[in-house]
């Protein structure tokens, strides 16, 4: 069970409260909670990752264990902590200003 | 007994307001999708309990909502809006080439006849079409394969597709406006498409009255007279009586003849309303005065509406979207500012109060007037 935290925005879009907890077949890396959490709630299609290139979107970034794997691989394995359910993975709207 | 609902988009939200035919006691519901930019909300003239709003975000993209009730509640549709085929390249600012890619809906038309049936008009510029109440989109993809399309390029606020017209006397002719690449019109149900500029001069460009490359703002056609189209450019309104072959500048009188918003009066054809703006650099009202002009002549002739507009230290805009009108016998007019007011009037327009003073800015104003 992978713990996903995501921004309070998507989750009014997902119609969900608090963190989710998602079931992820095989390896958990970005990549498949992200296929798991867009299955199960499909509104967050796009939001995330770009619909056709499932390239992250610029002002989204993925925390978890006080690290920033926005950068690494999306199909990198997900730390230890986060796969045991000790940390969650955190989706988080960058601080980027705007008006 | 008629109501009216106005929907408006603004930065941060959107707002639903309503009244009965007086106009003078207004309800206003929301915001709601706080904190996201609503572009425009609309709702179908086959369903008027039907609503689509664009929302989108910086940090999360275009979503599409959908209302049943009139916007009490609202539901997410697809918001997946992929170019045909190879999307190839439009110029960019500095002349070169650049891989069209989708952004945003700026604009949403309801089909006249089909509640499940809409058009989106996007940035980077292009039209959509759902044909299931916004569970799938498709492009209409022969406007952006225009020959001229790899020629287009973005006005300051991106290439935007704002402006889709369905034609009610012809269900295949459709007009649609982008910036900056000019009108375009189809009369075969969106296979293809002419351009439709002729008689624009826009000192901005090379050539000033070249076939693609007009700024065009805003189009608006009264319904009863489907062949007479009223335009406000970047500068210039204009005005056409076939369909767009061909423009004649009706600018007359006005302070400015630049602006953003037009819009027709509901039973008067030849009576119509514009918000002059000062200036492409300024974008707020000449003297610090907020007067829209109205025009009973179809151009040329302007007369200043200022009561219950302010007129000192007014220097907001109103945007291309943000001006509609409503049908009841005394023709209502509204519109929105960046300044957060929405301001109505129940009188075409001789008299002004605002419906709402401090909501974030206004990106767009629909209005249904509902039996």
């Amino acid at each position: 069970m992978i713990r996903v935290v995501l921004p309070a925005h998507l989750r009014h879009i997902a119609g969900a409260t608090g963190e989710l907890k998602l079931e992820v077949e095989g390896q958990a890396t970005v990549r498949s909670v992200l296929d798991a959490l867009e299955a199960a709630y499909p509104a967050l299609r796009g939001t995330i990752r770009d619909h056709v290139t499932q390239q992250r979107r610029p002002f989204v970034r993925f925390f978890a264990c006080e690290e920033d794997l926005s950068h690494d691989s999306p199909d990198a394995p997900l730390p230890a902590a986060v796969v045991s359910g000790a940390e969650p993975l955190l989706i988080v709207g960058a601080i980027a200003g705007g008006f | 007994m008629s109501n009216v609902r106005v929907l408006v988009g603004t930065r941060k939200g959107a707002f639903v307001m309503t009244s009965d035919a007086k106009r003078q006691q207004w309800d206003i519901s929301g915001p709601h999708f706080g904190g996201w930019e609503i572009y425009h909300v609309k709702g179908s003239p086959a369903d008027p309990n039907r609503l689509y709003a664009s929302q989108s975000s910086g940090w999360f993209g275009q979503m599409i909502q959908r209302s049943n009730d009139g916007g009490k509640t609202w539901e997410p549709v697809d918001n997946k809006f992929v170019y045909e085929g190879e999307p190839g390249t439009h110029q960019w600012y500095d002349g070169t080439p650049h891989p069209w890619a989708f952004k945003r809906v700026w604009h949403l038309e309801p089909s006249l006849t089909d509640p499940e049936t809409v058009y989106a008009g996007v940035e980077d510029a292009a039209l959509f079409r759902t044909s299931d109440g916004g569970k799938s989109w498709q492009e209409l993809p022969g406007l952006r394969q225009h020959g001229t399309g790899s020629g287009w390029q973005p006005g300051a606020g991106g290439m935007c597709l704002h402006t889709i017209i369905l034609d009610p006397s012809d269900p295949k002719r459709i007009f649609i406006a982008i910036s900056a690449a000019g009108a375009f019109r189809t009369d075969d149900g969106g296979v293809t498409w002419r351009a439709i500029n002729r008689g624009l001069r826009s000192q901005y460009i090379p050539d000033p009255d070249a076939e693609v490359g007009h700024c065009v703002h805003h189009i608006s056609m009264h319904p009863r007279r489907p062949g007479v189209l009223f335009m406000q450019k970047h500068w210039d309104v204009m005005r056409s009586d076939n369909a767009g072959d061909n423009w004649r500048e009706v600018s007359g009188n006005l302070p400015t003849d630049f602006g953003f918003a037009l819009d027709v009066h509901a039973h008067e054809p030849e009576t119509i309303y514009v918000v002059p703006i000062k200036s492409d650099s300024e974008h707020y009202p000449p003297d610090g005065k907020l007067r829209v002009y109205r025009s009973r002549t179809g151009g040329d002739e302007w007369e200043a509406l200022t009561n219950g507009l302010p007129q000192r230290d007014c220097y907001v805009n109103v945007l291309r979207d943000a001006m509609a009108v409503d049908s009841l016998d005394s023709c209502g007019v509204y519109f929105g500012t960046t300044g957060g007011q929405v301001y109505a009037s129940a009188d075409g327009g001789d008299n002004w109060a605002p419906i709402a003073r401090d909501l974030p800015a206004v990106l767009s104003v629909e209005v249904q007037t509902l039996s």
